[in-house]
C-alpha cells in the first residue's frame, strides 16, 4: 500500500537575499487534508516559505509542489486550486468587498460569482460590509474580507499568512473553528504561518518550528510537547529554539 | 482560450470599477485632451489668419493633436493600469491568482484602447465642433494611422511597466513623462527634415515618426502614402516585443527578488 500524494511538499528550499540566506534546506510534506502550521519569530523566514510554495517567489535551490504540481514549471494548475490570504496584503482599497470579491471570483472561473459571493457573506458574517470599500473598513474587517476571497473557489489548499493577527479574540475563536469545520467539511489542506503558539496548538495536525530560516523540528504538537516533557507548545519552542540558538554560538560564544 | 478571456475580463471589469467609485477619474481621462485641442486648435486658428494663409490652410496642427494624443493617451492607459495595482500593493494577489503575466498585459491593453478611444473622440468631438475638422476624413489611413501608434504607445507602456517593477514607485513619473523624450524626435508638429541631419536618422528609428509623417501627407496632399505606414508597421514590430519581453523578463526578476508582494505606496 502507498501512501496518498501530499498536497503540499517542499524539499530542500532555500533563499537567499543579498547574501543573506533567509530559508535554508527546508524539507516537509503536508498530508492532504491536515493543518500544518509555519511557526516562529518575526524574520523566521515563514512568509518567506509560503511565498515560494505559491510560486510568488522563486527558490534559489530546491522545489515546492502543490497538489502533484511544480511550483516553477505548472504553477497556474495549482493556483486555480488554492488561495492565499495575509493581513499584510490588503485588496484594492478603492473597490468595495463586492467588486473585489467578483473581479477575484472570474479571475478564479467561478461559475455563478454573485451567489457565491453571498454565501460565503452569510457564512462569515460580512454581509453588511459587502458593499462597502475595502479601505473603510477595520483591519479585522479586512481580514474577514479576505478569508472571503480566499473560500471563493472552494480550494483544496488554503495558504494563510498570521490569519487571526488582527482579529479580536472572539473573532479569532470563531475564525478557527470555521477553518477547521471548512476543512473538515471539504478535506482542504490549510497551511497557516503564525507565532501565535496557542492558536497553532490548537488548530494544527502538525508544525514545523523554524529559526533564521532553518526548520529546527517538525511533528504533531502533542508529539512534541510529550517528547519534550513540556505543557505547551510554546514551552518547547523556546527550548528548541534555544538549544539552536547555543549550538549557533558554540560555547566560547556563551562564555 | 475561454478560461483565459474569462481572466482577462475579469481584470477589465476591476479597471471599469474604479470609474463606478469614483467617477471624477473619468474627467482625468479627457481634460488633458480637451484643452490640448482648445489650445492648438486656437492657435492654428490664428496662424491661418495672422500669417502665410497657404502654410496653415491645412487643419494638421489639429491632425497632429489628435495622433499624438492616441499615443500618449495608449501607452499612458496601459501604464496607469499596472500603477494601479501597485498603489493598490494588489501585484502578490494577482501573482498568486491564476492570471497569467500575458493575460494581465492583455486586459493592460484592453482597457488601455477604451481609455484612449474615450479621451482621442472626446477631443475628436471638439475638433469638429470647434474647428470643422473632421478626422474621418482622414478615411482608411486614420485606421493605420491609429492603430500603429497604440501599438507603440503599447510597447513603451510595457518598458515602463518593466522600469516600475524594478524600481517601484519611485519610478511613477515615467508613467507620465516617458513618452514627452521622444516628442521632439516624432515630428509631431513639424516636418523631421527641420531637424539637425545627425538627429534625423535618429528619429526615422521611430515609428511614430512615419506616422506623422504620413498624416502630413494626407492632410495637405490629400494623398495616403503606404510605404511610410508600412514603415512604420515593420519598425513597430520590434518595438512592440522588446517592451514585452522587457515585461515579462522584469516580472521574471520581480519574482527571484521577492518584489512582488512588496510593491506599493
Amino acid at each position: 500500500m502507498t501512501a496518498a500524494p501530499a498536497a503540499v511538499e517542499a524539499r530542500d528550499l532555500s533563499k537567499e537575499f543579498d547574501g543573506r540566506t533567509v530559508v535554508d534546506r527546508i524539507t516537509f510534506a503536508v498530508p492532504r487534508g491536515t493543518t500544518f502550521g509555519l511557526l516562529g519569530a518575526n524574520g523566521a523566514g515563514k512568509t518567506t516559505t509560503i511565498l515560494m510554495l505559491l510560486g510568488l517567489l522563486r527558490p534559489d535551490r530546491g522545489e515546492a509542489q502543490v497538489l502533484g504540481h511544480d511550483m516553477e514549471r505548472d504553477r497556474f494548475r495549482a493556483l486555480q486550486r488554492a488561495n492565499f490570504s495575509s493581513p499584510y496584503v490588503s485588496l484594492p482599497h478603492r473597490l468595495t468587498a463586492r467588486q473585489n470579491l467578483t473581479v477575484y471570483g472570474r479571475l478564479y472561473g467561478v461559475s455563478e460569482v454573485r451567489r457565491r459571493i453571498e454565501d460565503i457573506a452569510r457564512e462569515l458574517r460580512i454581509e453588511d460590509l459587502l458593499d462597502r470599500p475595502v479601505g473603510k473598513m477595520s483591519a479585522g474587517q479586512k481580514t474577514r474580507v479576505g478569508i472571503g476571497k480566499v473560500l471563493l473557489n472552494d480550494p483544496e489548499v488554503l495558504f494563510l499568512d498570521e490569519p487571526t493577527a488582527s482579529l479580536s479574540p472572539e473573532s479569532a475563536a470563531w475564525l478557527r473553528s470555521f477553518l477547521g469545520a471548512y476543512r473538515d467539511r471539504t478535506r482542504a489542506t490549510i497551511v497557516l504561518a503564525s507565532h501565535n503558539m496557542p492558536e497553532v496548538e490548537a488548530m494544527c495536525d502538525s508544525v514545523a518550528f523554524l529559526q533564521q530560516g532553518r526548520l529546527l523540528e517538525q511533528g504533531a504538537p502533542r508529539d512534541l510537547i510529550r517528547r519534550h516533557g513540556k505543557q505547551t507548545l510554546e514551552e518547547v519552542f523556546l527550548e528548541v529554539a534555544e538549544g539552536d540558538t547555543g549550538r549557533q554560538q558554540g560555547p566560547g560564544d556563551l562564555a | 482560450m475561454k478560461a483565459s478571456l474569462g481572466r482577462i475580463g475579469a481584470m477589465m471589469t476591476r479597471y471599469m470599477y474604479l470609474y463606478q467609485v469614483s467617477p471624477i477619474r473619468i474627467l482625468e481621462l479627457v481634460y488633458w485632451p480637451t484643452f490640448n485641442m482648445l489650445i492648438w486648435g486656437f492657435m492654428q486658428e490664428y496662424l491661418r489668419s495672422a500669417t502665410h494663409p497657404a502654410v496653415f490652410a491645412a487643419s494638421y496642427l489639429i491632425a497632429a493633436v489628435l495622433l499624438w494624443d492616441v499615443l500618449f493617451r495608449s501607452q499612458l492607459g496601459l501604464t496607469l493600469g499596472f500603477v494601479e495595482e501597485m498603489w493598490a500593493r494588489n501585484l502578490g494577489h494577482l501573482a498568486v491568482s491564476p492570471l497569467r503575466p500575458l493575460e494581465f498585459v492583455g486586459a493592460l491593453i484592453a482597457t488601455s484602447l477604451i481609455r484612449t478611444l474615450v479621451a482621442v473622440g472626446g477631443a475628436g468631438f471638439l475638433a469638429t465642433l470647434f474647428f470643422g475638422f473632421n478626422a474621418l476624413e482622414l478615411g482608411f489611413g486614420l485606421a493605420l494611422f491609429f492603430l500603429n501608434l497604440v501599438i507603440m504607445g503599447w510597447g513603451v507602456g510595457l518598458a515602463v511597466c518593466a522600469i516600475l517593477l524594478r524600481y517601484g514607485l519611485a519610478a511613477e513619473a515615467l508613467a507620465w513623462g516617458a513618452l514627452f523624450v521622444l516628442q521632439p524626435l516624432c515630428g509631431v508638429f513639424y516636418p523631421v527634415s527641420v531637424l539637425p541631419d545627425w538627429l534625423e536618422p535618429v528619429a526615422r528609428a521611430l515609428p511614430a515618426t512615419h506616422v506623422f509623417e504620413g498624416m502630413r501627407t494626407v492632410v495637405q496632399d490629400g494623398r495616403l502614402d503606404i510605404d511610410l505606414l508600412a514603415q512604420a508597421f515593420l519598425l513597430n514590430i520590434p518595438y512592440a516585443l522588446a517592451g514585452l519581453a522587457a515585461f515579462l523578463g522584469a516580472y521574471a526578476v520581480a519574482r527571484r527578488r521577492g518584489l512582488l508582494m512588496g510593491t506599493g505606496e
